[in-house]
């Protein structure tokens, strides 16, 4: 067991590209943390360069207590899931689980009650002779999990490991890799671009773009109190709905001239509110273009312009729909607002 | 309605007719000389010479193997059939294995090291294809004879086995393999020589196999080194010993075109077979798609 600390870590790659600025960031003991941030924001990088896989440009990694930096990835007490699994195509998924036991001269007899365990727990107790091309997608994801769970490292590290199954079949994973993560105790750092995955399976979300941490959180800090409005776009499906606005003589002004609440301050900024924060009823003060209706069974996303804004809300399946002109209000507590410029909360 | 029990005669296509005529004729151009042999390899050298090839099966099928395999020609009387097919054999796995070790060994660094002038000498041994054994015979004759290879296997066989060919291809191969399995690989603990053991040569198998068959079959009919090389009878491979025996048409001598074509003839199986043996083993390869 073992929490992570990166001190000013940094990557800059030989052309110049700076693939992730000097970071701050430290993950408890047992923790399951979500790097999560659309393709090319670092986030591989990051899990790479705490791999072993990228060198470190600046800074320092601890895993432990040790620093890191300049350790074999193989001496790092780790163990990676990759996203295309990796398995060795050759070998049985006996010898693929027991592969790294193997490489560290642990007895024959010791590997094989290790692989029988982990293949107890991961259900490939009956295909444990097979060749990986035998297995099905998600089998070869559970012997890539057998892979990195018989080593029993201090730390698990997930490189997108679900994108390659299909909805459900990630669905279900997504539920027992959480489960596993749970019960063996082991600190764990997840990449992924898939945000829903990130708010299921995370203890805290490490929101990432452009090579920067936008935003550390609980998945309900990171829904509800998005730090900059990146973040708030980027996390929740649909996203949250940003909207110009105005505060003016103390007032939170939009569509020019909506009051909507009392809010200190003066100029332009950007208001923010989630779908499910806005109630469709005939007295609302707001006026909505509704041009789409989404059914989606349990629920409905009406999409349409709001002040020739583009602007989405959340209804339950009871209320009925229609395209047309329909009047709204937003709910004040859960208005979110962020600076113009810089997108930054207020 | 028409009859329509009478099926009109299909219309013959002189193109077709064409078409087979030249795949008939040009497979009959390969096959003659090998029906040629193994006429010639059932009757005496004296019908042989008499009647010139001909429509009928001797019974000297196993007198003329004996001689072949058994008998001494030349004047030591140590190139017996069975002595040439041992070093035809011994060049052509030493050849072929000699190629994939040094080939596979050669593409590895290149692939998986960070070397500064990787690339460039990558290109500096592929333009090694383009000066064959031939040209560079006299001073590559010359180095053996110097460090005494000559009449040794180790002079037929170490001056041709570097292979531009083998690590070309072994380079390719290695830069399909995905990346993920040398990093998995890493964090399993598997260093350079228990990676390429464990995880590059097993996967390599359909390649190593494709080289084998191009390579043992090359090293098998080489002529022109073997020749330079061997001096001593004992140390002649098949192909060399053959044309040994075919030329001393001379005095009373009968040329023995039982004992040179039963040769011919067994020289031709081994690489056979090997082509055989392993094409079975490639095509699997190339079948089973996953990496």
């Amino acid at each position: 067991m073992a929490q992570v600390t990166l001190e000013n870590v940094r990557k800059v790659y030989p052309n110049g590209f700076e693939a992730v600025a000097p970071t701050r960031l430290e993950i408890k003991d047992g923790e399951f943390a979500v790097l999560v941030g659309p393709s090319g924001c670092g986030k591989s990088t990051l899990l790479r360069m705490i791999a072993g896989l990228e060198d470190i440009t600046e800074g320092a990694l601890r895993i432990g207590d040790r620093v890191v930096n300049n350790v074999d990835p193989a001496d790092r007490d780790i163990a990676m899931v990759f996203q295309n699994y990796a398995l060795y195509p050759h070998m049985t998924v006996r010898r693929n689980i027991g592969y790294g036991l193997k490489n560290r001269k642990t007895p024959a007899d010791v590997i094989e009650e290790k692989v029988q365990q982990a293949a107890k727990m991961l259900n490939l107790t009956d295909y444990l002779d097979r060749k990986p091309s035998q297995l099905s997608g998600g089998q070869r994801q559970r012997v890539a999990m057998g892979r990195a769970v018989v080593r029993d490292p201090s730390l698990f590290l997930f490189d997108e490991p679900l994108s390659n199954l299909d909805a459900k079949l990630r669905q279900q994973m997504r539920i027992e890799i959480k489960a596993l993560q749970r019960r063996l105790g082991v600190t764990s750092i997840y990449v992924t671009h898939d945000q829903v995955e990130a708010m299921t399976m995370a203890d805290r979300i490490i929101v990432m773009n452009a090579g920067r941490i936008e935003q550390v959180g609980t998945p309900a800090e990171i829904y509800h109190a998005p730090a900059t409005t990146f973040v708030a776009s980027f996390m929740g499906a649909p996203p949250m709905n940003l909207l110009d606005a105005r505060l003016e003589s103390g007032q939170l002004m939009i569509n020019g001239n909506t009051a909507l609440m009392a809010a200190p301050g003066e100029g332009e900024i950007t208001l923010g509110i989630r779908p499910e924060d806005v109630v469709l009823h005939p007295e609302g003060d707001i006026g909505f273009q509704v041009e789409i209706v989404e059914e989606l069974g349990a629920h409905r996303l009406l999409h349409g312009k709001l002040a020739d804004q583009p602007f989405t809300i959340y209804l339950g399946k009871d209320v009925s729909a229609q395209t047309g002109e329909a009047r709204i209000s937003l709910r004040p507590e859960a208005l979110r607002m962020f600076d113009k410029s810089t997108g930054k909360a207020l | 309605m028409t009859d329509i029990t009478h099926i009109p005669a299909r219309p013959i296509k002189w193109s077709t007719v064409l078409d087979h005529a030249i795949l008939i004729t040009g497979a009959l151009f390969m096959l003659i000389p090998m029906l040629m042999v193994l006429q010639t390899v059932t009757t005496t050298d004296v019908q042989t010479i008499r009647n010139g090839p001909e429509f009928v099966i001797g019974d000297q099928f196993g007198a003329n193997f004996y001689k072949a395999m058994f008998e001494a020609s030349g004047f030591s009387g140590e190139n017996s059939g069975t002595s040439m097919l041992i070093n035809s054999m011994i060049l052509g796995l030493g050849f072929a294995l000699g190629k994939i070790v040094i080939g596979m060994m050669a593409a590895y660094a290149l692939v998986y090291f960070r070397l500064r002038f990787a690339t460039f000498a990558f290109w500096l041994i592929f333009t090694t294809l383009l000066l064959p054994l031939e040209v560079r015979i006299l001073p590559s004759y010359e180095v053996a004879q110097k460090l005494g290879l000559l009449n040794t296997y180790t002079g037929l066989i170490v001056p041709l086995i570097a292979s531009a060919t083998a690590t070309f291809f072994f380079r390719q191969y290695f830069r399909s393999i995905p990346e993920e399995l040398v990093e998995a690989a890493r964090i399993d603990g598997a260093g350079p020589i228990k990676f390429f053991i464990d995880i590059l040569m097993p996967l390599s198998q359909t390649m190593i196999a494709a080289m084998f068959i191009i390579m043992f079959v090359y090293g098998w009919n080489q002529y022109l080194w073997p020749t330079m090389i061997t001096t001593e009878e004992g140390m002649y491979t098949l192909v060399r010993g053959i044309k040994q025996i075919t030329q001393d048409f001379e005095g009373n001598n009968i040329p023995e075109y039982g004992r040179a074509n039963m040769l011919a003839l067994i020289a031709i199986l081994p690489p056979v077979a090997v082509v055989i043996f392993f094409q079975s083993w490639f095509v699997k390869g190339l079948t089973e798609s996953d990496k």
